[in-house]
């Protein structure tokens, strides 16, 4: 799975948790999740395990603190998912 | 300080009607809520019926925002949201302002945290998966959950406040909030309770032996207040919410005024004089209603409607006698005595909100409520108080002066005067 299919799925991830949907559809990998797309903070842990769901990997603490732009987040499941690979 | 304090806003969520409209058409109609649950015979119940509002879940869309819905599991907080929120804007307010409001806080009541979200929590960690259950469980497990929505909902910034008083909680929670404006510690407050009956607390009292038993197949004919033939209680669940305001603040602003919370009372028998765990002590009742008509400043001979806690078990007999010994009015001279009760069941905490959503209904519009199912009332209660004061349909009548009391367990009792706002 290359970058840019995973920020389409991610994408899917994170549409409960924003009211924004218009700057969800326009994401880029700099995108913040809690400046730009105004998720709670205490929402990143479910989002974190979605993620964990979705692509069938686990998320540990270090690489979830990591994880708050969207860039970031391709980064630890791109790894992650290698590695299961 | 001593202001006078005004009801604004209703909003509720019962059985029997899950708005203010369809709540009043039934409550005048004698529209009746209690169905029967297959799964209460499954579970070896022995009453198998029950009051669950007819709520739609999705209508939470045009309340809280779609990301705080996400993840909403509790009925009892769904409830309390709608009713609360329902209220609010009865009152003419908005729902999003940018800044706290001080001057407005909540007093909102529970009894059980919704034990199917808890059920949740006990399920994942002991499989060891408490890692999987995510940001939204605490804040719906919290016993403050429902005031922490609506507040946060709404911006209130003044008290914000959970209380739990079993079946007492509603009506002291209005009562509560109603001090508050009184001694001028707030210029409104959004004031009631929310009740989920699931079936781990519904088993918990069946096995109390209280609950309705013998109607199962004739489900409105369960809940039968002060009736012979009663045999427990019918548990409902629901929501009722009042918004309380400073009568100065509300003339200010033009609101319309449903009435006037007149005065009230808390208090408890202290489990003494025959007051327990679960029985409530005459003596502590009788003070409840007396200092209620005190605080509101009222003789006994003003009371034209009483909107009785009166649950369908033995109790209701003692009940009506305490009423007669705080009021020292009998026979035909007793004011008319209705239980809400008799249509919705007994939605435990949330009871004393949505009856006092009722009872101001009443009130507005001019009339006592029927009572369902009594057409064999006790005795005792017959030579109480006559069968003159127990409409058994809608009585078209002025209603200036509403007594409303609930007691509950622990010995908690809680009564408010409510009167038409002149």
């Amino acid at each position: 799975m290359d970058r840019k299919e995973i920020l389409n799925e991610l994408k899917k991830v994170l549409v409960p948790y924003t009211e924004d949907k218009a700057m969800l559809d326009g994401i880029t990998e700099q995108t913040d999740l809690i400046k730009d797309l105004k998720i709670n903070s205490a929402n990143l842990v479910d989002i974190i395990i979605d993620a964990e769901s979705q692509y069938n990997i686990e998320i540990d603490f270090d690489a979830a603190e990591k994880m708050y732009n969207v860039g970031n987040c391709i980064d630890v499941i791109a790894e992650k998912i290698n590695k299961t690979v | 300080m001593n202001n006078r304090v005004v009801i604004t806003g209703l909003g509720v969520v019962a059985p029997n009607g899950t708005n203010v409209p369809d709540f009043l058409e039934a409550i005048q109609n004698g529209v009746s809520g209690i169905k029967q649950f297959p799964e209460y015979e499954e579970l070896k119940f022995n009453c198998q019926v029950g009051g669950v509002p007819d709520f739609e879940w999705d209508l939470l869309r045009n309340y809280i925002t779609e990301t705080s819905l996400y993840g909403l599991k509790s009925k009892g907080i769904a409830y309390g949201i709608k009713a609360a929120l329902d209220a609010w804007t009865d009152a003419g307010n908005e729902i999003v302002g940018e800044q706290p409001l001080w001057d407005s806080g909540c007093v909102f009541g529970s009894s059980v945290a919704d034990t199917d979200v808890i059920k949740n929590a006990i399920t994942r960690v002991d499989a060891h998966e408490s890692k999987k259950l995510g940001s939204r469980v605490v804040e719906q497990i919290m016993n403050s959950g429902v005031t922490a929505y609506i507040s946060g909902r709404l911006g209130l910034a003044n008290k914000i406040i959970n209380n739990s008083a079993a079946c007492a909680t509603g009506t002291q929670s209005i009562f509560m909030g109603y001090e508050y404006i009184k001694y001028g510690m707030a210029k409104r407050m959004l004031v009631g309770s929310c009740e989920f009956v699931d079936k781990y607390v519904f088993g918990g009292f069946d096995s109390m032996r209280v609950l309705s038993r013998k109607y199962n197949d004739e489900p409105e004919r369960a809940s039968r207040p002060m009736s012979a033939s009663a045999g427990g209680f019918v548990p409902g669940s629901g929501a009722g919410a009042l918004v309380l305001e400073d009568m100065e603040y509300a003339l200010a602003r033009g609101a319309k005024i449903y009435g006037e919370v007149l005065g009230g009372s808390t208090n408890s028998g202290g489990q003494r004089n025959g007051g327990s765990m679960t029985a409530p002590s005459s003596k502590g009742v009788v003070r409840c209603i007396q200092d209620a008509m005190a605080d509101a400043g009222i003789t006994p001979d003003a009371i034209d409607l009483v909107c009785g806690h009166l649950t369908a078990t033995i109790a209701d007999k003692m009940e009506i006698q305490n009423w007669v010994t705080a009021l020292g009015r009998t026979g035909d001279d007793f004011p008319v005595v209705n239980s809400l009760k008799s249509m919705v069941g007994h939605s435990l905490s949330a009871a004393g909100s949505i009856e006092t959503v009722a009872a101001v209904l009443q009130l507005k519009y001019n009339f006592a409520h029927p009572n369902l199912n009594l057409e064999d009332p006790m005795p005792e209660i017959l030579d109480a108080i006559g069968e003159n004061n127990l409409p058994t349909t809608k009585l078209d009548r002025q209603i200036n002066t509403v007594a409303k009391a609930n007691f509950g367990f622990g010995d908690v009792n809680a009564c408010l005067i409510l009167s038409k706002f002149n």
